[in-house]
């Protein structure tokens, strides 16, 4: 499929960059991004992928927006306020770029309902709240060997990693269990400067674009972390896949998704 | 001895365990903090036993919930 005058004159700045070109801008518009929480990290991340002309995004969120959101989570507006979260979402990524498609999911993922989302996408990102959530993505994305980002925000700080399954760490090679609920503060609780979102979920973005396009490295093995009152960017080399992981290890202990205690973050926030 | 934390050049004394260098580094949420030295890492249970040598990298990963 040719692109079209108007397709080549939108994403020209993307055509004109020798690693993209009208073959990876063609590979972003035949792909599908899944991006699993429609708040401070999914907000830019939706943004930017949108504008870029991946051709399917999703957005999972059961929640509506609320007047708190709205200090950080950028792609809703004060008109949207008591909205379904991934239709505002939508909404506003349409407006962006008509040219694709998004796909709206009003629910939070359990271990019942993750895996028939993710199934379709060819690359997930984690823009949830919470360790449950987070858990519950690594497991289902290692079980069904999908590619996605991984990252947290918490004050002036934020991390991410990107996970290929069979490939590098996963996130549970990182943290085996999550911690007890309240044991670590959540962004209600310690707050979040609204930009950090801007920062970490722009490079979940940029992770995205890079492997649909099959262009530069992948944070696979590292995480990223970023302190924004040191201005500092941290890359930790993580050790190799799998030894001893829970999950995905060559014979891993766990083989069914969990339902850790959503009592982490409040559902309503 | 000289080692690396995070990134940074620190001088420590020898025989200094991981327990110690979580202590005096004021690790925030030590007892969920994963460590790793020259990029394995360190079993939790072995924190107060692991004795870090000269040109240790140390690096600490904090858990982080947040993002909607």
């Amino acid at each position: 499929m040719a692109l079209t005058n108007e397709q080549l004159e939108r994403y020209s700045r993307h055509i004109i960059l020798k690693e993209i070109g009208v073959r990876g801008q063609k590979k972003l518009l035949e792909s599908k991004v899944l991006i699993i929480g429609a708040g401070g990290l999914g907000a830019p991340a939706a943004l930017y992928l949108a504008a870029a002309g991946v051709g399917t995004i999703g957005i999972v969120d059961a929640d509506v927006v609320d007047l708190s959101n709205l200090q950080r989570q950028v792609i809703h507006t004060t008109n949207d306020i008591g909205k379904k979260k991934a239709e505002s979402a939508a909404e506003t990524m349409r407006a962006i770029n008509p040219d694709i498609t998004v796909n709206t999911y009003y629910k939070f993922v359990n271990s019942e309902n993750i895996s028939e989302l993710i199934k379709d996408y060819d690359f997930i990102i984690d823009g949830t709240d919470n360790f449950p959530a987070k858990f519950l993505i690594n497991d289902a994305c290692v079980m069904a060997k999908k590619p996605f980002s991984h990252a947290g925000i918490i004050r002036f700080k934020g991390q991410l990693t990107t996970v290929i399954p069979g490939e590098g760490p996963c996130y549970r090679c990182i943290f085996k269990d999550p911690p007890p609920k309240d044991a670590v503060p959540t962004c209600k609780q310690a707050g979040v400067i609204g930009a950090m979102g801007g920062v970490i979920g722009s490079l979940q973005a940029m992770e995205a674009i890079k492997y649909l396009t099959g262009t530069g490295d992948l944070l696979v093995g590292y995480l990223l972390t970023y302190d924004a009152l040191k201005m500092e960017f941290h890359k930790v080399k993580l050790p190799p896949r799998g030894k001893g992981c829970a999950v995905c290890s060559d014979t891993p202990s766990i083989t069914k998704l969990i339902d850790y205690e959503q009592a982490v973050c409040e559902l309503k926030h | 001895m000289k080692i690396t934390v995070a990134g940074e050049k620190k001088e420590y004394a020898e025989g200094l365990t991981v327990s110690k260098l979580i202590e005096f580094e004021n690790v925030e949420t030590p007892q969920y903090v994963t460590v790793s030295v020259n990029e394995e890492f360190v079993e939790r249970a072995s924190f107060d036993s692991f004795a870090l040598k000269e040109g240790d990298e140390v690096e600490f990963l904090y858990f982080m919930g947040g993002g909607r």
